[in-house]
């Protein structure tokens, strides 16, 4: 209700109060700072966490407004830096002026005036602008095809579980791309485990911190399929830097073969049954979850299909090989204060664990 | 400027006061004293060593962070460093050298002898440099019998729960709640000192709407600190109770609420960033007007977006907690709230503008620190504005965009003004000019310092590098960034040696000041440099706010216009 009031109170007094020729200076100004974040936004193709450069709704509705915000900071610098620069100069001691106090002036109410108005009605349509974009962000109807994922902050890696498809994953989020006439935006409902965290991929939308005992709930419709980086953005102890986030956007069919993939229990490989025999008799047991194993705990990441992800440590080091074993040896060896302790295994059961958790597609 | 003026007559008898004893005496004479210049002369001395170690912090991390996984040092050790950089510089950097300044002139420009309470205010100092020292000990004690020292790593706002003795073990986190709630025992003494020395100690003829800006501006600054450091202080007795009385306030494993800590926090954290930044304003408007040789423009004015800005800090903590999920209808509320502040904001700005128009401005080192105030708190301003759009700041908050706008803040701004006043009052405080050529030099370095560092601080927030991390990927396209910032640094740190240096040089080779450098109009300036233990020999009788203009123009007093 009160949205509607309010974007239709924005949309009437952007139309009407600054009238034409103050929406084309907006227009020209706004355009001069796209292209300067388009820069940055060029930047942020090797970088790709660039929050000007939107990749879907939440995080376009909030460029376009920052982009609108950021063009009246920077005429209203322009204009106040230039009358001080001017004052200046005009007004600076010269060698050879009279020694004789200038003219004293000691105010004007009329000048006070107009200096408080302005600002005041620069103010009303900077705020209804805001109002909204946070209203259309926070109150967005939740259409039927959406998807539903819980996120959970621990330190320091994400958990993600997927209620209706009976998926549980860890640090690679798999949403499916959301098209404009069929949307399937992804609702996040987040809670921690432990600390306070935060979740923030730039390109998709704003952060929304992770807080234990309490539900925030956000949302994402990533337009292109690919990969959208991000990472915790609230301190929450010693690994806060690398809790990094990885969002896939696969296409219906990507997503489709995913979710299958996903649901299988987890491959129990002849091969490597003696690596699965190390797993189960040492502590991995206490932490993680292998379905369909005696590996149940749910302290530490699920493994059941570690293999089909294309990182470990919360995406912070690429999976292969080499380094799983090196992270078993020593989670330290990546993450200094993880909480995983090094798992002191002789050489021939770290050799059979890591080939068989390579094995966990 | 010429130094003549007609009220130098009043004693230089300070040179013989100036005699001590042994080292002592002199050590006694310091720690007993209830003397409100000696005690704001301590409280910036106190602040100045804390200044140097915080700044050393500031550098270690631009080290780590000037190339991508450095591993100059490791995560635990760079989350105490910004946690200890942080705590100290708000807590006994920007607050002590900022009630140094107070305490130092607020007696003189109202023509008074000393404080309300004198002993209450050597209180109120000593008890904020236990808190100091009790921070710093941590890095010995920290562990108890846990093992070797660790500083608190918690961050300066100390979230819950990383700060339940779960997450959080051993005492580092105690000597960081105990070292804030002394401070803020401190605090409250020196607010209700300034508050009843405002009220009650002005000469005759020195009625409110007479008072000098800066004056009026510490009073209100004080009545700000009352209220925002109650919460504070309330809730780090309940931290307290959590970790060693089983309580439960922010115990979530237990029921207990993040949340209410936050709001807790930043109740205080938010008018405090106002607790330091109105000093500064303070300082501008005794300096700008000097060296305009006008008076300020807008007076009145000014008065009201003082007492506006202090009403309204009130109501504005929880742009600090737009990510928190709080709901459309708070984060709208708190928008409009934190935008409004900008109008008597934008007011003290364009006044300050009026006091230069027409002027006849004259470049000293303490004006050209005042206006790299201006053009930096403007900009600071608006990357406010742009922070208080709460969408906007679902990108930007606890990003390095936000970094550096408070850096601008505390650094462009509230800094700018401290080195202002350093060079404007260190005559009045020592006898003697401090070196102008050395001054322009600190100027010059630390502009282009500061620029480098904060300017392009902005860049990696806007490309998603959070804050708070030791280290970050190499394929961000945030390294450019941080090696730029990081280099900044440098020229930051070769400015403020400069200032150490003209500070120490100035005390015993700088020229003799006398009573009136600046050919000011306040108070202060009437009696010698450094003035007598008793501030004036004769209590002064007043008729306008430039008591000192309307001696030197008798034939055109201020009090024909007020």
């Amino acid at each position: 209700m009160s949205f509607w009031i309010y974007r239709a109170a924005a949309s009437k007094l952007i139309a009407s109060t600054i009238g034409a020729p103050a929406r084309e200076i907006a227009q020209w100004a706004s355009h001069g700072i796209c292209r300067t974040a388009g820069l940055l936004a060029f930047q942020a193709n090797h970088s790709s966490t660039s929050i000007f450069a939107p990749e879907g709704t939440p995080a376009r509705s909030i460029f376009g407004l920052s982009m609108f915000v950021l063009g009246i900071c920077a005429a209203i610098f322009l204009i106040v830096s230039g009358l001080l620069l001017f004052t200046l100069i005009r007004f600076r001691h010269r060698d050879g002026d009279s020694e004789r106090e200038p003219a004293q002036i000691y105010g004007s109410n009329q000048v006070e005036l107009s200096w408080t108005v302005i600002p005041v009605l620069i103010i009303v349509v900077l705020f209804l602008a805001t109002a909204r974009v946070i209203f259309i962000t926070e109150q967005a109807r939740k259409p039927a095809a959406a998807l539903d994922v819980v996120v959970i902050g621990h330190q320091y890696w994400w958990e993600y579980r997927y209620p209706k498809l009976g998926i549980v994953t860890a640090n690679e989020l798999h949403v499916p791309v959301s098209d404009a006439a069929h949307p399937t935006p992804t609702y996040l409902t987040m809670s921690s485990a432990d600390t306070d965290h935060s979740f923030w991929v730039p390109e998709l939308a704003g952060k929304m911190d992770v807080i234990p005992n309490k539900v925030n709930t956000m949302w994402i419709d990533p337009d292109k399929p690919g990969l959208y980086l991000g990472q915790c953005a609230q301190y929450c102890g010693t690994q806060h830097a690398k809790m990094l986030i990885r969002v896939y956007a696969d296409s219906p069919a990507d997503f489709a073969a995913w979710v299958a993939g996903q649901q299988h229990p987890a491959i129990q490989s002849p091969g490597a049954s003696e690596g699965m025999a190390v797993f189960q008799r040492n502590a991995c047991v206490n932490c993680h979850t292998i379905s369909g194993t005696a590996a149940q705990g749910t302290f530490g990441p699920d493994l059941s299909h570690l293999a089909s992800r294309a990182t470990i440590a919360s995406g912070s080091v690429p999976l292969t090989q080499d380094n799983l074993h090196a992270f078993i040896d020593d989670p330290a060896h990546f993450k200094p204060g993880a909480l995983m302790p090094a798992m002191h295994l002789s050489d021939h059961d770290l050799d059979a664990v890591t080939q068989y958790l390579m094995t966990l597609r | 400027m010429v130094t003549h003026t007609p009220v130098t007559s009043i004693a230089n008898s300070s040179a013989a006061a100036r005699k001590h004893g042994g080292a002592f005496d002199v050590l006694q004479e310091w720690i007993t004293t209830v003397d409100h210049k000696k005690i704001g002369l301590m409280y910036i001395g106190y602040a100045l060593i804390f200044l140097v170690i915080a700044g050393i912090e500031a550098l270690l991390m631009r080290v780590q962070l000037a190339v991508p996984n450095n591993t100059f040092v490791s995560p635990q050790t760079f989350n105490r460093l910004f946690t200890m950089h942080g705590t100290t510089m708000v807590f006994f950097v920007g607050m002590p050298i900022l009630f140094g300044f107070g305490n130092y002139l607020i007696p003189l420009m109202i023509g008074a002898r000393d404080m309300a309470f004198p002993r209450l205010n050597a209180f109120s100092f000593w008890i904020s440099a236990l808190g100091g020292v009790l921070l710093y000990f941590s890095y010995f004690a920290g562990s108890g019998l846990y093992g070797a020292g660790t500083a608190p790593d918690v961050g300066w706002f100390a979230y819950a729960p990383l700060t339940a003795r779960v997450f959080s073990p051993g005492h580092s986190t105690d000597y960081w709640t105990l070292s804030v709630l002394l401070s803020g025992i401190g605090s409250i003494g020196t607010a209700l000192n300034i508050v009843a020395t405002t009220l009650c100690m002005r000469c005759p003829g020195m009625k409110l709407s007479r008072m000098p800006l800066l004056v009026w501006l510490y009073f209100v600054t004080s009545c700000i600190a009352f209220i925002a450091i109650s919460p504070l202080t309330a809730a780090q007795i309940m931290l307290l109770i959590d970790r060693y009385l089983g309580g439960h306030f922010f115990d979530t494993q237990a029921g207990g609420s993040a949340v209410l800590w936050m709001h807790f926090f930043w109740i205080f954290g938010h008018p405090e960033v106002y607790i330091l930044v109105l000093p500064a304003f303070a300082f501008a408007n005794e300096i700008i007007p000097v060296f305009s040789r006008k008076a300020i423009f807008g007076y009145p004015a000014m008065v009201a977006a003082t007492i506006g800005i202090g009403f309204i800090s009130m109501g504005v903590w929880a742009h600090h907690m737009f990510t928190v999920g709080l709901g459309p209808n708070a984060n709208a509320f708190f928008t409009l709230a934190t935008m409004v502040i900008a109008v008597p904001t934008g007011i003290k700005i364009f006044n300050w503008l009026a006091t230069l128009w027409g002027g006849n401005i004259h470049f000293t080192t303490p004006m050209i620190f005042a206006i790299g105030f201006l053009f930096q708190f403007l900009i600071a301003g608006l990357t406010g504005v742009m922070l208080s759009a709460s969408p906007f700041d679902w990108q930007l908050g606890n990003s390095y965009f936000v970094v550096a706008h408070f850096h601008y803040v505390l650094v462009g701004a509230i800094l700018f003004m401290i080195f202002s006043a350093f060079y404007y009052w260190y005559p009045k405080m020592t006898g003697h000019m401090m070196s102008e050529k050395l001054g322009k030099w600190h100027f010059w370095l630390f502009v282009i310092g500061f620029h480098l560092t904060f300017d392009f601080m902005h860049i990696p927030g806007i490309l998603g590098m959070p804050r708070r991390v030791y280290t970050y990927e190499a394929d961000r396209g945030w390294a450019i960034w941080n090696m730029i910032v990081s280099s900044g640094a440098i020229f930051q740190t070769i400015a403020t040696l400069i200032f150490v240096y003209n500070l120490v040089w100035s005390y015993f080779k700088g020229p003799e000041a006398g009573a009136d450098p600046w050919d000011a109009w306040t108070l202060e300036w009437s009696t010698s440099s450094p003035p007598p233990s008793y501030n004036f020999a004769k209590t002064p009788t007043v008729e306008s706010r430039r008591p000192l203009w309307d001696l030197k123009h008798p034939e055109d007093p201020d009090a024909n216009y007020e």
